[in-house]
């Protein structure tokens, strides 16, 4: 379960779950606009029978760095954790500068890293840009 | 730290202390690089130029600068002219060339070329400008223009101006100034401002930075005046280019209040921002400027390629 997502922003993390792709047989349940003492409002995702690659988490924690995660079993928590943005982030968001090298054709990943945590701001390794909009970039 | 074998990509790859070390190696370069002193510390080292855009001033001066050095060069000087244009990636000719030679100089349309470049290459890689990006040879060659005109870099007030916004020469050479103290004031016109990363930047780096609007203003007060070219594409009108052109203009009578020892740079080449009357003034410095990119660039190689601790 992903708790603590910042309100509106649901429908994107399950594009970066990539819920299309999941078995039919799972159930992914959503809800959005929900009343929080913490944060006012949020949004939730649970998907069973599921786990999160370290690149589907680093690309929630750029959109939701509140979200956590909980691993449930047998109706209990048995792991609960918040997103942690790592220092650089490989081939998760592309470099928004169309000139630059990582978008133009080489054998390369995108590798950004973080300039600065709240709000986040990347910076590409490569060509320099910062990015502070992520949305549209996500590969 | 020592250069011995090191990348150079971006200004920021560099201490104050290396700065200060390449500066110090390149003064002593100078009667080498002017041919009254002969030294060969890269006998028998190939060093690959690889410009895959079109460059005069920088090609010449880092091929000059190496065999000034007595090493050798091989030049990809027209990428039209190699694989690259059957779709060669840039990876698989880099990988190519630090076969071939001892380091790479490069130069590229794309931002981000030449760290990739580092990656690949097992050979050190120098950046000699890569599109919008990093020169980092450019900033280190203003530095030591300053140091021999003024005898140092720290508490001097430079003024840049013009196109603060695209110019990659000002980003970096403001960070540089910033490592050493000095005042930076920014003139230019308001669509062409220093982007606000770069303004951030030099904020956290604690950097004194103000912005000033009258020209006459800023040079009574300056010891450097940076002066950049304003290009015409990025304006959509034509009168409009005219205009703010001609008001940073720079002739005898801005520099008529300056102080006597103010020097005036342009990273070249100049279209029409410094009148031609000023080269005969004793402030006109882009000419030194551009002579000495090549013993800035013969102390890069040798502390690069050349013995030990060189």
């Amino acid at each position: 379960m992903i708790d603590h997502i910042g309100n509106g922003l649901a429908l994107e993390v399950l594009r970066i779950i990539g819920v299309r792709e999941l078995d039919k047989d799972s159930t992914v349940s959503v809800a959005l606009h929900v009343r929080s003492q913490k944060m006012g409002w949020k949004d939730i995702v649970k998907v069973e029978n599921m786990e999160l690659s370290p690149r589907k988490v680093n690309a929630i924690a750029l959109i939701a760095p509140t979200a956590s995660i909980s691993i449930i079993r047998d109706f209990k928590v048995r792991e609960k954790r918040s997103v942690d943005l790592p220092d650089r982030i490989v081939g998760v968001v592309r470099c928004p500068n169309p000139n630059c090298i990582t978008n133009r054709g080489e054998p390369v990943e995108s590798e950004l890293e973080v300039a600065r945590r709240r709000p986040v701001v990347l910076r590409c390794v490569y060509c320099e840009r910062q990015v502070d909009e992520f949305l549209s970039h996500l590969l | 730290m020592s250069l011995h074998g090191r990348d150079l990509i971006s200004i920021r790859d560099l201490s104050r202390e290396e700065i200060e070390r390449v500066l110090s190696t390149a003064k002593k370069m100078i009667p080498y690089a002017e041919g009254t002193k002969v030294t060969h510390p890269l006998e028998d080292q190939i060093v690959a130029m690889g410009f895959f855009e079109p460059s005069t001033r920088t090609r010449l001066s880092f091929e000059s600068a190496v065999l000034r050095l007595g090493g050798g060069c091989i030049t990809i000087a027209d990428a039209s002219a190699t694989s690259m244009r059957k779709g060669e990636t840039l990876h698989d000719t880099i990988r190519m060339l630090s076969g071939y030679s001892d380091a790479i100089v490069i130069r590229h349309p794309n931002e981000g070329a030449a760290r990739l470049a580092a990656q690949v290459s097992d050979k050190p890689v120098i950046n000699a400008g890569d599109g919008a990006g990093q020169h980092p040879t450019q900033t280190l060659l203003d530095l030591a223009t300053i140091a021999e005109a003024q005898g140092t870099l720290s508490g001097l007030r430079v003024v840049l101006l013009g196109d603060l916004k695209y110019g990659r020469t000002v980003h970096s050479l403001a960070h540089a100034l910033a490592l050493f103290g000095a005042e930076i004031v920014l003139i230019s016109p308001p669509t062409l401002g220093l982007p606000e990363e770069v303004a951030e930047h030099l904020d956290r780096m604690g950097a004194r930075v103000q912005t000033e609007a009258q020209l006459h203003r800023a040079v009574r007060e300056a010891d450097v005046l940076y002066v950049t070219r304003i290009q015409r594409e990025r304006f959509g009108d034509e009168a409009e280019y005219d205009k703010v052109a001609g008001s940073y203009r720079i002739d005898n009578t801005v520099l008529a209040g300056a102080k006597p020892r103010l020097i005036v740079m342009h990273p070249l080449p100049r279209t029409g921002e410094i009148a031609p009357e000023v080269d005969a003034s004793p402030h006109a410095a882009y000419f030194r400027q551009a002579f000495l990119g090549v013993p800035v660039r013969m102390a890069l190689l040798s502390l690069t390629l050349g013995p030990k601790g060189g």
